[in-house]
């Protein structure tokens, strides 16, 4: 790793305040994504600002019909939290262990990575990212690989998931690194039917189509017939194009024969 | 920079640069050798510590991250001469062979140990995803882990 300087700021403002600073400046969480770029020079960073005991990013509690996740909340405390059996098994399965416990909800979705566990749950319950300045919606929020519509120094504090009426996660694991080949969260949410993919394309997106047959019937038998184009799809040495097209109509019929009421 | 944190219950301090790993500190400057260093990509587990008591790979870690923290090796697993049960249960089981692994497997086996109800053989495989033994010694380990928890009532 190259050098860099690192601060622990108190508060969100004093965070906020230290990324004005010259230089590259880079908000640091659990930094299980950051720490690997930074040894592959992937990054190089003037300056780690340490978020991850900030208080404003610790909250794990129901507010009426959302649950509110700190940004600082790890993989680990997020899946032994009951509000949401789906967004808790997803939790559950990021990674490994080690990296469940010290990688966080709020350090996973900046990063956006386009084969995210968060992400498919992110779009899929339809949540609000709160930051320092604002609200985004989960639909507004990937904007590409490793693109957010985040803005320079904007740090997330947390993460506000409606509560669904039934949600699932189905995934096929990259069996090497554990991130998915392919995702799929399907959700009976708080504003109607939500299929969102995540590890097929350069970022995460909603399947409208799935989502309308869904409408009328929400199971696996309303999908039957459907399937979606594969050249767009990403292709890399771990799977074709076209075998995850295949992936996403299987994955979501797996989903939705495993949703479950929270 | 100085970093001063809880380590095996002792109280230490350190001089660090902000790039130091946890797993550097540990081994270089205060000579803690049982922590391995396998792959010092994220993937082979074999530098597990635990902080705070969550199971965590010290090569993915700053240094200056445990600042204020505690910090547990497999240096401070045993009391003194008597082996912590799991260690036992390794012993007992054969579930080393080479025994590179075997401070990471303790470490994450403990951090199982502590959080499953129940010796459960899918959620002990599942817990293990992130160690490699390359000697393929799975199955005495899982074992062991699982032994370990049943006896914990």
């Amino acid at each position: 790793m190259l050098p860099f300087s690192y601060v622990r700021p108190a508060h969100v403002a004093a965070a906020v305040a230290a990324h004005t600073q010259d230089g590259e400046p880079r908000y640091l969480a659990g930094g299980q994504s950051l720490l690997p770029a930074l040894k592959l020079r992937l990054a190089q960073p003037s300056l780690l600002i340490d978020v991850a005991r900030l208080p404003e990013l610790s909250a794990l509690r129901r507010e009426g019909e959302r649950l509110v996740v700190g940004a600082a909340v790890t993989h680990s405390a997020l899946a032994a939290c009951p509000h949401i059996p789906a967004l808790a098994q997803l939790a559950g399965s990021i990674g490994d262990l080690q990296v469940r416990n010290m990688g966080s909800l709020g350090g996973a979705l900046a990063n956006a990575d386009p084969a995210s566990d968060h992400a498919a749950a992110l779009l899929g319950l339809g949540a609000e990212i709160r930051t320092d300045r604002r609200v985004i919606a989960a639909d507004d929020f990937f904007l590409g690989m490793f693109e957010t519509a985040l803005e320079p120094g904007e740090l997330i504090i947390e993460i506000a998931f409606p509560l669904p009426n039934r949600a699932a996660y189905a995934k096929v694991r990259n069996p090497a690194s554990g991130y998915p080949v392919v995702g799929i969260f399907v959700a009976e949410a708080a504003d109607g039917i939500r299929v969102a993919v995540t590890g097929a394309a350069s970022s995460p997106y909603r399947l409208s189509e799935f989502e309308m047959a869904l409408a009328g019937d929400f199971s696996a038998a309303a999908l039957e017939g459907l399937s979606v184009p594969a050249e767009d799809l990403n292709r890399d040495l771990h799977a074709t194009h076209e075998y995850r097209a295949a992936l996403i109509p299987v994955l979501a019929k797996r989903a939705l024969n495993c949703g479950r009421k929270p | 920079m100085r970093v001063a944190f809880t380590l095996n219950g002792k109280a230490v301090e350190a001089e660090v640069e902000p790039r130091t790993l946890l797993v550097d500190l540990l081994r270089q400057t205060l000579l803690l050798s049982g922590t391995h260093v396998g792959c010092d990509t994220g993937q082979c587990g074999a530098c597990t510590v635990h902080l705070d008591g969550r199971a965590v790979k010290s090569c993915l870690v700053l240094a200056v991250q445990a600042d204020g923290r505690t910090v547990l090796t497999i240096e401070g697993v045993a009391a003194g001469e008597a082996l912590h049960p799991l260690q036992e249960a390794f012993r007992d089981r054969h579930a080393l062979q080479c025994g590179f692994c075997t401070p990471g497997m303790i470490m994450s086996g403990l951090d199982l140990v502590t959080h499953l109800d129940k010796a459960d053989e899918t959620a002990i495989r599942e817990g293990l995803a992130g160690n490699l033994c390359r000697c393929t010694g799975y199955r005495p380990i899982i074992e062991a882990i699982a032994a370990c928890i049943g006896e914990k009532g």
